[in-house]
């Protein structure tokens, strides 16, 4: 074992000085730092955020003005990213594209995340029968084709949409919605599995028998001591959780099932960008080089702080 | 092993039960209908239509008729399709999506195996890097956009193959290749990851120091072991590939069942759609057992519970 070389000899003189504690998240921190791909990641995905949201404000062409006179042009100084066939801006439609998928990325991984930590949760707390049954029930659900439900979920409900019209108010078109709550409740049984698991281990633990021995409240327990002790893999699998569902988002809007025209995201760039292909190939490159970059960052920096946190390691 | 194979498909039937039902309430509760055409059918018609499919009884009615003919394995009349009945529609587009899924999984399974094998006997070296670069490309570029990309360039730029259709055995080569680059990626990591942890154990350090050829250690030896977190992908990877072959079908104009499932879905052909699903599910938990019992019989650890 290595421990015994780290254990410093110490003669009477030597004052004893005690190493600065770390907490496990600034180890983390620390770690983390030292990963020079998933920096560059966090930073990507950073800027790509802001480019996004502030984007679409500063810059002079909007996603929706139509030229049908100019008609597609490769890019140019007035049109960084070319125009489409009605002469939309491809950069503009790009930026909103962009705001459109990380946003339902974000909300649809919220919903998902929320339903499987509960789920997972409640497994893991209460245990015994009520246990057996919720997490039959997820193993059910897991050999499902969760996909042709999403599918069938956003194209049978997207007709409701009129009755819905008083949420454009607020900015937030039905479909999208529609969109997060699909994809979320589909996406929430690897978290509870994983939240579950976490917890029963937990629960397990010497340093949580000694908390409950010194009478500690329950819910001090629970929120000093277990979830602190839960969060890593959580928001390891957040990371992980959001490419998938982005990914998701591009593949219902390539099947013409997720957001519509006018409106654009980068799935929907994409299936507009093959039609085309042959003759205008930088409608289809763009978009798909930004939705496979900002896949790989995601996946870059999910990794990076898998082994920071050293999720894998706590698993076993 | 059979008390565990009779239990496990004695299970099926809840399942298959809840996703009938909730299937059905489904469609029928959102609205519109199969016969809302834009072109106004007159009113006579449509009640005419919907009485000839029984659609005018109470729901529950309908219900109840509908699952006593799933019973009987009759999926019933396709709505769009009036000639046929779903159980045709099913056995004359399934074997194209079987054939693509497949060749596909064939795909991703030599190319996987293969990379995370050659990965793992070097790791951190350019033989590691490299293909595991590549897999992080195939993970990231989905297939909606490898699929135009490689139907342009080999298919219109190059001329090697047809950019779409299948009718020819070499029109399989594109499709089989989109869908199954991305599992392979998958497959790829996993195989390193598996094959990292096992040649690490003492009984590969017992076959080396015993003599055993690096060949004769892998293959003989490591494989088995390194190869299950491979064999329980396998499950998600088949669902992921039925539903996968929807988006690369529709690219490559593929009459597979996955591109009748989505078209039957906008057209809110009840039965079709219904049929369709009870379909995938079934193969999906038919399969998911093949590869439990698979995963026993790989590892020794395991027993059938």
């Amino acid at each position: 074992m290595p421990l015994a070389a780290e254990v410093p000899n110490l003669t009477p003189s030597d004052e004893i000085v005690p190493d600065k504690g770390t907490s496990l998240w600034l180890d983390a921190w620390h770690r983390l730092a030292r990963n020079k791909l998933a920096v560059a990641s966090a930073v990507f995905l950073f800027l790509l955020a802001i480019a996004c949201f502030i984007g679409p404000m500063v810059v002079k062409n909007t996603y929706y003005a139509q030229n049908l006179e100019l008609g597609p042009t490769p890019p140019s100084a007035s049109h960084w990213l070319g125009t489409d066939k009605l002469g939309r801006d491809q950069f503009a439609r790009l930026l909103i594209g962009g705001r459109v998928s990380l946003m339902v990325a974000l909300c649809a991984t919220f919903v998902s995340l929320t339903i499987g930590v509960f789920w997972g949760a409640i497994a893991g707390f209460v245990g015994g029968k009520l246990d057996g049954i919720m997490m039959r029930i997820v193993d059910i659900l897991y050999s499902l084709p969760f996909t042709i439900f999403v599918i069938l979920l956003m194209v049978f409900f997207r007709d409701l949409e009129a009755q819905f019209r008083w949420l454009d108010r607020f900015g937030i078109p039905f479909n999208l919605l529609l969109l997060f709550g699909a994809i979320g409740v589909v996406e929430w049984l690897t978290m509870a599995r994983i939240v579950r698991g976490q917890v029963m281990s937990l629960r397990k633990q010497e340093f949580i028998e000694a908390a409950q021995a010194l009478g500690l409240r329950r819910r001090r327990i629970i929120f000093r001591h277990m979830i602190p002790n839960i969060l890593g893999p959580i928001i390891v699998y957040t990371t992980l959780t959001i490419p998938a569902v982005m990914l998701l988002e591009a593949f219902l809007s390539f099947l013409g099932l997720g957001v519509q025209p006018p409106m654009s995201s980068w799935g929907l760039l994409i299936k507009e960008g093959a039609e085309v292909m042959e003759e205008y190939p930088w409608l289809l490159l763009y978009p798909g080089a930004a939705l496979a970059a900002t896949l790989f960052a995601l996946n870059f920096l999910g990794d990076g702080l898998r082994d920071a946190l050293d999720v894998r390691a706590s698993k076993d | 092993m059979f008390r565990f194979i009779a239990r496990r498909i004695l299970q099926f039937i809840p399942v298959l039960f809840v996703i009938a039902t909730v299937t059905f309430f489904m469609l029928r509760l959102a609205p519109g209908g199969p016969f809302d055409e834009d072109k106004k059918i007159p009113e006579e018609i449509v009640r005419k239509i919907e009485a000839h499919y029984g659609l005018d009884k109470p729901l529950w009615q309908q219900y109840l008729i509908q699952m006593k003919n799933l019973l009987k394995g009759d999926l019933g009349p396709s709505f769009k399709y009036p000639k046929h009945t779903v159980n045709e529609l099913i056995a004359e587009a399934f074997p194209v999506s079987l054939q693509l899924g497949g060749l596909a999984l064939l795909v991703a399974m030599a190319l996987g195996i293969t990379s995370g094998l050659i990965a793992s006997l070097r790791p951190n070296t350019t033989s590691d890097y490299v293909p595991m670069a590549i897999a992080m490309l195939g993970i990231c570029v989905p297939t909606f956009v490898t699929g135009p990309l490689l139907s342009n360039y080999f298919g219109l730029k190059l001329g090697w193959f047809n950019p779409g259709g299948w009718f020819f055995p070499e029109d399989r080569v594109l499709p089989a290749l989109t869908l199954g680059f991305y599992y392979a990626a998958y497959i790829s990591r996993l195989t390193r990851g598996g094959m990292l942890e096992i040649l690490n154990q003492d009984y590969i350090r017992t076959a080396r120091a015993k003599g055993a050829s690096t060949s004769r250690v892998v293959l003989r030896h490591a494989l088995k072991g390194g190869l299950l977190p491979v064999v329980s992908f396998l499950g998600p990877a088949v669902a992921g590939l039925l539903t996968g072959s929807f988006v690369v079908e529709s690219i490559f104009n593929i009459p597979g069942l996955g591109r009748f499932f989505v078209i039957s879905a906008f057209n809110r052909d009840y039965t079709m759609v219904l049929g369709t699903v009870l379909f995938y599910a079934t193969l999906i938990l038919v399969l998911n057992l093949i590869v439990d019992i698979v995963l026993v019989w790989l590892n020794p650890k395991l027993k059938f519970e």
